[in-house]
C-alpha cells in the first residue's frame, strides 16, 4: 500500500529532528518514491528533506535544516532512477515521479570511503572528547559502518591545529574540524554577522574568525549559532566541556528581551548545562543571542538571595528569618501603615521580568488586599506611550505583527530602536530580509549597527536630533499627504473620516514640511522626502520602533504619529507591514496586558468601566476603586511628601532604572516599609525593610508574552533557591493580609485571567501545550490566536488618525548644558545589568562609557579614555570617554548597565505628557575632564559597601532554619 | 617604395624576442635606407616557427622563421622584404604551409592576419557581419542558429551552447548576464589567449550576439591574471568598440544595449569552474556551488547567466555570419564544427591546430606535431588538460570526437594536447595529478579536499614499494570515491589521469614492489 505523507494527518514537525534542508513553502505538491515508499511533499523540497519526512534517514554532515543546502560532505549521496552518478540529496530537489534509492551497495561503499577520508584527518580521542555522545561525525562513522582507515594516521593532518579559547563561553578546537562550513554559514545566513570565513583552500582550508584574529577580537557577537551548527566537538560550549553532555531537556522561554526566544534548557539533574535555542520557537526559530544562549550563570551566582530577610531600618544589618516571619512582618507593617495613613498610603510595582501570572497576582493583591489601585509597572518607564498611543489610534495597545512578518516587508522604517543590540534575534531576521533586498530607513541620532548590515542593498539614515521625533514623523506624513502618496481606498474603508480630515488638514500645513522641520530635526529635507516616498511607495512597508520613540516628553505623540503613517499608507492589517514596538523586557507586553497600570484592569479594561470593573469585583469579591491609582512617579512624589509610606516591589530595580536617581533615592528613604522581592540585593533592595528571595525564570512555571503578543510557556527546570516561586510569595503575602488566595499552579491563575480578560478568553495551559504558543487576542473568534492584528477591522471599528502637534521638549541645549545626552543599551549587557553583570558577558562591556563626537571632544580637550564629568540640571556623574563618530556633534551617548555609572543621576524628571514615561532620551548636559568620581558616586560606593556588609553579616550571623 | 613587414605580437612571440626584432629591423632598415613599414599582427599560432616574420607581396605573405636577432643581418642582406628570396629561414607563402593549409580555420580565420586592435582590419576580414545579422533577428532566431550549428561548449564539458542559451532566454529576470570564462588554466592550452590577444573583437562580437540572443545587457570577461597582455588588449578593444558604437548603449543604432567589462581572477585554477568563477566574479572566495540551480537560471548575482568559454563565444560570429549549416557542415557525429587543438609538451611542431572533428589523435600528433621534439619515441599523451586521461599508443587512433574519446575514458576538453616521450615516469605523472588537485582544490567537498592529499601519499607509498598491491587497491578506491563523490569536475576528473596511468602504464607503479609481492 502506498503511504502518503499527508500534512493534514501528520502536521507535527518534530523540532528535535534535523530534516537536513529548509522546508519549501510551495503550494504545489509533488509525489515521489524513496526506497519504495511514496511520499508527497511541496515542490522545491530537497530529496533529503523528503526522505526525512518519510522517516528515512540519509547520512549527512554538512546539511542542517536551518541553513541553505551546501553539498560539500557528499555523504548524503543517493541514486535516482534514470540519472547518472550519485547526486547529493541535500542539493537535489524532488521531482514528480522520481524514484530514489538511499541505500545501495554502491552508496554504502562511497559513504564508507568518504568517512574513511574524514577520519584519516581526525583525532581518535572519542572517549575523552567533549562531544562524545553528541557527535554527528561519530554517528556517521557508525551509520556507514566504518571499520578501518587504510590511509593510516601518519599522513598530513590538522591534529596539531591550535585551540581558540578566547571566547568565555565556547572553545574552538581546530583539530576536530571537518570544514563543513556549517559555522560559517550559520554566522552568515542565520546571524547575519559574517564574522566567520574559510581561510586557505583545499586541504589547508580552515575556519577563521574575522581576519583570523580569534573569536573574541573578531566581529563575532557570540550568538552561539556556530556552536549549535557544529556537528563535531570543534565548537563546544565550555559548560559541556567541563560538565559533560546533558541528559534531559525542558523547553522554556528566555527571560531577557522582548523577543521571547524559546530555548531547550539542557540539564543534568537540576544542573543547567546549556541553553540551546529551540527550533520550534515561533519567535526565534532556533536562533539566539549571547544573552539568552550563554548568560544564564547569574541564576546560580553566589550573590543570589537565598533566605528571606527583614530589618527595622535601612541603617541596620539584615536579619535572616523564615518565610512566615518575613511575610508576617511585611503584612503587619502594611496594615499598620494603612491604619495610620489610610488605604491609599501603600502600593506596589509589578514586574515585567516575572510571568504573566505573577504580574496578574501582584496587581490583584494591590486591588484586593491593599484595597487600592496603586499598582504600576516598569513599562511606565519604557513602553507606556505605546500602550496609550496605539490604543488611541488603532484601538489596541500592542504591536500589530509577528516577527516573521518582516520577511515580507519591502521597506523597513526603524525609528529609535537598535535591534541588533537590544533585540538581536529579531535583528538577525531583519538583516536577512535586508540582504534579500528590502530597503532600510533608520531615523536615529546615532549611526546604529543595522546601517552596517553586510550586503545591505539600500539604506537611508535620517540622523535626527534627540527630541525631534514628532517633527520627523510629521514631516514624513506631510510628504505622503502633499505628494499624493496616501492609500485613499484604505483610508476610506478603514479609518474614521472626521478624524482623518482633521489630521490631513493639520499635517498638510506647510509648517510640517521637511523644509520647515529641517531646523528642528537637523535632517536634510530632501532626504526626508526620499524616505517618505520609499516608505509610501513600497508594496509592504513596516515600522519598527523602540524606546527612542517612547522615552520622550512627546513619546505618546510619536507613537500616534507612527500609527498615522501606517494608516495613511494602508500599511496595516496584513503580512509584511504594521506598527511594531520592540519591547524592552521579556514580559513588558504581558505585564501591561495583566492590568499592572493604575488605570487599567487586565486586558486594558479601564477601572472606570463599570461593566468590566463589575466583573472583577464579582470574581474577586471586593470593591475596586473606580479612580486610577498612583503611577510610579506619583508614588515617589507622594513618598517624599509623606502620604505614601509603603511599597511592594517585585522584580524591578527602580533605584537604578528610574530617572533622576537622587530623587528616587530620597523617595525610597522616605518609606516606612519597602518590600523588595528580587533574586539579588539590587539597588532598590538597599533601601528595603523586607527582602524576599525571588525565583529566576528557570525556577518557576508560568508564561511570558513577547513583543508580538505571543504567550509562551516558562517551565521550571530547577527548584527555586529559596523554595518558592514568585507567585507563591505574593499569594502568601495576600493570605497574610487576610485576602485569601489558594492557587496550586500558575495554570489556575491563567484560567482566572482567561475568564476575566476577553482577549485572553481562549488561552489555557492545555492549549499552550498543544500549539506551543498563542498570540492574543485568543478567544472564540480566534481560537488559535491572532498573528496579524486589524486584518478586517479595528477593535474601535475604524482607526482614528490623531493630530500630532510638535511641541519641543523643555530639555534643550543651553549655554550651561550645551550637549544632549541620550541613552541606550548594548548587546552584551541587559538593562540594569543585575543578571548580565554576573556573567562572563562582562568581557565585552565591563563599564559604561560616554560616547562623544571627535568635534565635541576636541573642543573640550578630551582624549579617548579620559574621565569625564557629566552634569545636568538633575545631577553629576563621571564616566570614561570614548571618542566615536556614531554620534553627531552635539550629542553624547551612554548606556545604563552599571549602577555606579549613575547614568540616571543625570536624567531628569521630565516625562511623556500622556503617560509619564520618563524622557531618558534627552538630557541637556555639559561634560568636562575630571580626575575623580562624582559626589554621588562616592556616596553610592559607601552605601554599596555598607549594605553589602549588612547582607554579609546577616548570612553569617543567623541560622536560617 | 615601401614594404610592409608583419611581426607577431602575442605573448609567445614576444617571449621569443619579437619586440627586439622590431627595433632591430627598424635600425637596420634605416641603415640600409629601405622603407620598411612594420605592422604588429597577432600570431599564426605556428609556434615552432616563431618569431615568424611575414612580408606582404602581391602573391600573399611570405614568411621567415623562426627568426633570431642574429638572423637579421643575413635577412637584410638577402633583401627579405621582397618576399620570394633565397634565405635559409624562407618559408614561402605562409598560407601554403601544410601545417596551416590543412587546418580548418573557421574561428581562427583571422589569426595572425590582422592587427588585433584595428577595427578596420577586423571589418575587412568579415568582422561584425555576424553581429549585424543578429541585430536583424529575433532572440529566438539567434538561439536557433546556435542550436542548429551544433556548437558545444568548448571549455571542456561540451554542453550544447544553444540549449544553454535557450534556458537563459526562457528565464524571466530584471537582469541577465553573459559571462565569458577566460580563466584558461589547463596545462598546454593557449587558444583562449590567442583569441583575446590576436582577435579580441571576435570575442566582443560573440558576447554581444549572446547578449542579444538571451536578453542580457551586461557581460563580464573573467580573465586569469596571468594574461596581462590579453587584459590590456581586451580593454583597449572594448574602449574602441564602445567609441565606434559597436558596444555599450544603442549598439549600431539598434536600440539594444550590451555593456562589457573585464574582471581579473586571482590565480586560482578552480575559478575556471563555472560556479566558482561566478562566486569569484561576485567578489567572494572562489568556491564551487552545488548544482542545481543551474547558472543559466540562478547565476551571477542570482540572475540567469550564460557562462561560456572564450572559444564557444568566439565561434558564434562565424555561425551568425555564414549560417548554422556552414558551421555544422564540419565535424563528425554529434561533434559539429571545429575544435582548436593546442599541441604542447614534447612536440616538434607545437602550436594551434584548428580542425574539424574527425581525424585521429595520431594524425594530429604526427602529421601536425611531427612527433616528439627530441626525437625519442612518444609514450603517452594527455588530452584535455591536467584532468584529462593519459592515452597510450593503443588509443592514438581514436578519432578527435567527444563521443569517441568518452568511449575510451578520455576527454577532448579544451583541446590541449600534451605529449610525453618514453622517458616519462607515469607514476610520477599520476602523483602530479593528485598534487595538482591538492594545490587547486577549493576545499569544499571532502573527496577532493582530503582525497587529493591522501592520493599523493598513497602514490608515494606505492612508488616507494610499500604494500604496493594493497595501496593500489586503496588508490583505486580513492579514485572511485573522488569520481563519484566530488562536487565538481576538479575532484571528479582528477582520477582520469591517475586511473589511465594505472591502467595503461601499470608497470611504472610497481617498479619498487618487492618480488614477493609481485609474485602474489
Amino acid at each position: 500500500m502506498l503511504q502518503y505523507f499527508d500534512p493534514k494527518v501528520n502536521p507535527v514537525v518534530d523540532h528535535n529532528r534535523d530534516y537536513g534542508t529548509k522546508p519549501s513553502l510551495s503550494e504545489k505538491q509533488v509525489v515521489l518514491e524513496i526506497d519504495g515508499i511514496a511520499i508527497q511533499v511541496p515542490e522545491g523540497t530537497s530529496v533529503m528533506r523528503a526522505a526525512a519526512m518519510a522517516d528515512i534517514t540519509i547520512p549527512k554532515l554538512c546539511a542542517t535544516d536551518n541553513l541553505d543546502a551546501y553539498g560539500s560532505c557528499r555523504l548524503c549521496a543517493v541514486q535516482i532512477e534514470g540519472r547518472r552518478g550519485m547526486p547529493a540529496s541535500c542539493t537535489t530537489p524532488v521531482e514528480q515521479g522520481m524514484k530514489v534509492w538511499t541505500q545501495t551497495d554502491a552508496l554504502a561503499k562511497l559513504r564508507r570511503n568518504i568517512m574513511e577520508l574524514y577520519i584519516s584527518d581526525h583525532p581518535l580521542d572519542c572517549l575523552t572528547c567533549p562531544a562524545n555522545g553528541n557527535c554527528e561525525l561519530q554517528d556517521m562513522a557508525g551509520a556507514v559502518g566504518l571499520r578501518e582507515v587504510r590511509y593510516g594516521f601518519e599522513g598530513e593532518n590538522h591534529l596539531e591545529a591550535p585551540k581558540d579559547t578566547s571566547n568565555p563561553y565556547f572553545t574552538f578546537d581546530g583539530s576536530k574540524c571537518i570544514v563543513c562550513s556549517r559555522c560559517v554559514r550559520a554566522c552568515s545566513e542565520v546571524q547575519g554577522t559574517f564574522a566567520l570565513t574559510l581561510d586557505g583552500r583545499g586541504f589547508a582550508s580552515k575556519i577563521a574568525a574575522g581576519q583570523d584574529e580569534g573569536f573574541l577580537d573578531s566581529e563575532c557577537v557570540s550568538c552561539g549559532a556556530c556552536v549549535q551548527a557544529c556537528p563535531t566537538a570543534t565548537l563546544t560550549e565550555n559548560s559541556v566541556i567541563s560538565m559533560g553532555q546533558p541528559e534531559h531537556s525542558v523547553v522554556t522561554t528566555c527571560a531577557y528581551c522582548g523577543v521571547g526566544c524559546s530555548f531547550k534548557a539542557e540539564m543534568k539533574g537540576d544542573k543547567l548545562v546549556r541553553m540551546v535555542p529551540f527550533k520550534g520557537g515561533e519567535a526565534n526559530h532556533g536562533h539566539s543571542c549571547v544573552k539568552g544562549r550563554f548568560a544564564f550563570g547569574y541564576a546560580t551566582h553566589k550573590d543570589r538571595i537565598r533566605v528571606p530577610m527583614i530589618r527595622d531600618s535601612i541603617d541596620q544589618p539584615w536579619k535572616e528569618v523564615s518565610w512566615d516571619e518575613a511575610i508576617g512582618f511585611a503584612a503587619n507593617r502594611l496594615r499598620a501603615i494603612q491604619a495610620e495613613h489610610g488605604r491609599e498610603s501603600i502600593g506596589g510595582i509589578t514586574s515585567s521580568r516575572c510571568t504573566n501570572e505573577e504580574a496578574y497576582l501582584v496587581q490583584k493583591l494591590i486591588r484586593t488586599a491593599f484595597g487600592n489601585n496603586n499598582t504600576d509597572t516598569c513599562a511606565r518607564v519604557c513602553h507606556s506611550p505605546t500602550g496609550y498611543g496605539l490604543k488611541q489610534t488603532l484601538g489596541e495597545s500592542a504591536g500589530t505583527q509577528t516577527f516573521d512578518s518582516v520577511l515580507k516587508a519591502d521597506c523597513v522604517l526603524v525609528i529609535g530602536a537598535n535591534p541588533t543590540d537590544a533585540h538581536p534575534v529579531f535583528g538577525s531576521l531583519l538583516r536577512r530580509r535586508l540582504r534579500e533586498g528590502a530597503s532600510l530607513i533608520v531615523a536615529d541620532p546615532r549611526h546604529i549597527d543595522l546601517l552596517d548590515t553586510p550586503h545591505l542593498t539600500s539604506a537611508m539614515h535620517l540622523p535626527l536630533r534627540p527630541g525631534s521625533n514628532v517633527a520627523m514623523v510629521n514631516a514624513l506624513a506631510h510628504v505622503i499627504v502633499t505628494e499624493g502618496l496616501e492609500d485613499l481606498d484604505f483610508i476610506r474603508e478603514r479609518c474614521d473620516n472626521a478624524a482623518y480630515q482633521q489630521w490631513r488638514a493639520f499635517i498638510a500645513e506647510e509648517r510640517n514640511s521637511p523644509e520647515q522641520m529641517e531646523a528642528v530635526t537637523g535632517v536634510n529635507a530632501e532626504l526626508v522626502r526620499q524616505a517618505a516616498r520609499a516608505y509610501a511607495n513600497a508594496n509592504n512597508a513596516a515600522i519598527y520602533y523602540g524606546l527612542g520613540v517612547t522615552e520622550h516628553s512627546q513619546g505618546s505623540t510619536t507613537v500616534m504619529g507612527i500609527a498615522n503613517l501606517a494608516l495613511a499608507t494602508g500599511n496595516i492589517g496584513r503580512d509584511g507591514v504594521g506598527v511594531n514596538p520592540l519591547r524592552g523586557q521579556n514580559n513588558v507586553q504581558g505585564s501591561c496586558d495583566m492590568g499592572s497600570f493604575p488605570h487599567e484592569l487586565p486586558g486594558y479594561q479601564h477601572v472606570a468601566d463599570d461593566v468590566a470593573r463589575g466583573r472583577f469585583e464579582q470574581a474577586w469579591g471586593v470593591t475596586i476603586d473606580h479612580e486610577p491609582g498612583l503611577r510610579i512617579p506619583n508614588m515617589f512624589n507622594a513618598a517624599i511628601s509623606g502620604q505614601f509610606r509603603a511599597m511592594y516591589v517585585q522584580g524591578e530595580d527602580i533605584a537604578q532604572s528610574d530617572p533622576n536617581t537622587q530623587h528616587v533615592e530620597q523617595a525610597l528613604r522616605s518609606l516606612d516599609c519597602l518590600i523588595v522581592q528580587d533574586i539579588f540585593l539590587n539597588e532598590t533592595a538597599k533601601f528595603a525593610h523586607v527582602l524576599l528571595p525571588g525565583s529566576s525564570f528557570l525556577e518557576k512555571n508560568g508564561t511570558f508574552t513577547n513583543a508580538e503578543r505571543r504567550i509562551n510557556r516558562v517551565r521550571k527546570v530547577m527548584p527555586p533557591v529559596a523554595g518558592k516561586e514568585d507567585w507563591e510569595v505574593t499569594q502568601m503575602l495576600s493570605n497574610a493580609l487576610g485576602y485569601a488566595m489558594n492557587y496550586q499552579h500558575p495554570s489556575e491563575i491563567m484560567a482566572e485571567i482567561a475568564s476575566l480578560t476577553p482577549s485572553f478568553a481562549g488561552v489555557s495551559y492545555e492549549k499552550l501545550e498543544e500549539f506551543g504558543s498563542l498570540q492574543w487576542p485568543c478567544n472564540d473568534e480566534n481560537p488559535q490566536g491572532s498573528p496579524i492584528m486589524h486584518v478586517e477591522s479595528f477593535p474601535i471599528g475604524q482607526a482614528r488618525f490623531a493630530v500630532t502637534e510638535f511641541v519641543a521638549t523643555t530639555e534643550r541645549a543651553t549655554r550651561r548644558f550645551p550637549l544632549l545626552l541620550t541613552t541606550g543599551r548594548i548587546l552584551s549587557q541587559y538593562n540594569v545589568g543585575a543578571q548580565t553583570r554576573r556573567t562572563e558577558n562582562q568581557v565585552w562591556h565591563s563599564e559604561d562609557v560616554l560616547e562623544i563626537h571627535p568635534h565635541d571632544a576636541e573642543e573640550r580637550g578630551v582624549k579617548d579614555g579620559d574621565w569625564l564629568g557629566i552634569s545636568s540640571r538633575a545631577g553629576h556623574t563621571v564616566l570614561r570617554a570614548r571618542i566615536s563618530e556614531r554620534m553627531q556633534p552635539g550629542v553624547v551617548y551612554t548606556t545604563f548597565h552599571h549602577p555606579h555609572s549613575g547614568a540616571n543621576v543625570i536624567t531628569t524628571d521630565n516625562s511623556d505628557w500622556a503617560t509619564n514615561c520618563p524622557e531618558y532620551k534627552v538630557t541637556a548636559v555639559q561634560v568636562e575632564r575630571v580626575t575623580q568620581p562624582s559626589e554621588w558616586q562616592k556616596n553610592f560606593h559607601d552605601n554599596h559597601q555598607r549594605q553589602n556588609k549588612f547582607l554579609k553579616d546577616a548570612t553569617t550571623a543567623v541560622d536560617p532554619s | 617604395m615601401s614594404w610592409t613587414i608583419h611581426v607577431p605580437s602575442d605573448t609567445t612571440a614576444r617571449a621569443l624576442g619579437s619586440d627586439r626584432l622590431v627595433s632591430g629591423i627598424q635600425v637596420l632598415a634605416r641603415e640600409a635606407g629601405v622603407e620598411l613599414h612594420v605592422r604588429r599582427n597577432g600570431t599564426r599560432g605556428l609556434y615552432w616557427l616563431e618569431p615568424l616574420i611575414e612580408v606582404d607581396t602581391p602573391n600573399g605573405r611570405y614568411g621567415f622563421g623562426p627568426v633570431n636577432d642574429s638572423d637579421l643581418d643575413s635577412l637584410f642582406a638577402s633583401e627579405f622584404w621582397k618576399g620570394e628570396v633565397d634565405h635559409p629561414l624562407a618559408l614561402g607563402l605562409v598560407e601554403e604551409l601544410p601545417y596551416l593549409k590543412r587546418q580548418q580555420r573557421l574561428t581562427f580565420a583571422r589569426l595572425g592576419r590582422i592587427d588585433p586592435l584595428s577595427l578596420d582590419d577586423y571589418r575587412a576580414h568579415a568582422g561584425f557581419r555576424g553581429l549585424e545579422k543578429a541585430l536583424t533577428l529575433a532572440p529566438q532566431a539567434i538561439v536557433d542558429a546556435v542550436k542548429e550549428s551544433g556548437l558545444r561548449g568548448r571549455g571542456g564539458a561540451a554542453f550544447p551552447t544553444g540549449i544553454k542559451w535557450q534556458t537563459v532566454l526562457g528565464a524571466s529576470a530584471d537582469q541577465k548576464y553573459i559571462v565569458c570564462n577566460a580563466d584558461e588554466g589547463d596545462s598546454g592550452t593557449f587558444a583562449d589567449r590567442l583569441v583575446m590577444e590576436c582577435d579580441p573583437y571576435m570575442l566582443i562580437e560573440g558576447m554581444t550576439i549572446a547578449g542579444l540572443a538571451v536578453g542580457a545587457t551586461q557581460g563580464y570577461i573573467y580573465l586569469r591574471s596571468e594574461y596581462p597582455q590579453a587584459f590590456r588588449t581586451l580593454n583597449s578593444a572594448i574602449e574602441r568598440a564602445c567609441e565606434a558604437g559597436l558596444l555599450g548603449a544603442n549598439i549600431l543604432g539598434s536600440g539594444s544595449d550590451f555593456h562589457l567589462e573585464v574582471r581579473l581572477g586571482a590565480g586560482a585554477y578552480i575559478c575556471g569552474e563555472e560556479t566558482a568563477l561566478l562566486e569569484s566574479l561576485e567578489g567572494k572566495r572562489g568556491m564551487v556551488r552545488a548544482k542545481p540551480p543551474l547558472p543559466a537560471l540562478v547565476g551571477l548575482f542570482g540572475r540567469p547567466t550564460v557562462v561560456n568559454n572564450v572559444l564557444s563565444l568566439a565561434a558564434v560570429p562565424f555561425i551568425l555570419d555564414q549560417g548554422a549549416a556552414a558551421y555544422a557542415e564540419y565535424g563528425m557525429g554529434r561533434s559539429r564544427g571545429t575544435l582548436p587543438f593546442q599541441l604542447a609538451g614534447n612536440v616538434k611542431q607545437g602550436g594551434l591546430v584548428e580542425l574539424a572533428f574527425g581525424p585521429s589523435l595520431r594524425e594530429l600528433m604526427f602529421e601536425f606535431g611531427g612527433g616528439t621534439r627530441n626525437g625519442r619515441a612518444l609514450r603517452a599523451v594527455q588530452v584535455g588538460g591536467p584532468l584529462g586521461a593519459y592515452l597510450p599508443e593503443s588509443q592514438w587512433d581514436t578519432a578527435l570526437d567527444y563521443e569517441a574519446f568518452a568511449k575510451v575514458g578520455a576527454v577532448l576538453g579544451h583541446g590541449g594536447v600534451v605529449m610525453f616521450d618514453d622517458t616519462v615516469d607515469m607514476g610520477e605523472q599520476a602523483r602530479f595529478s593528485m598534487e595538482f588537485c591538492v594545490a587547486e582544490s577549493c576545499g569544499k567537498c571532502t573527496p577532493c579536499r582530503i582525497g587529493s592529499t591522501r592520493g599523493v601519499e598513497v602514490i608515494d607509498r606505492i612508488r616507494a614499494g610499500e604494500q604496493v598491491e594493497a595501496n593500489l587497491e586503496l588508490l583505486s578506491d580513492l579514485c572511485d570515491t573522488m569520481l563519484n563523490g566530488s562536487l565538481c569536475a576538479m575532484g571528479g576528473m582528477t582520477p582520469f589521469p591517475v586511473q589511465s596511468a594505472m591502467k595503461h602504464f601499470g608497470e611504472d607503479f610497481v617498479k619498487n614492489a618487492s618480488a614477493a609481492e609481485l609474485e602474489a
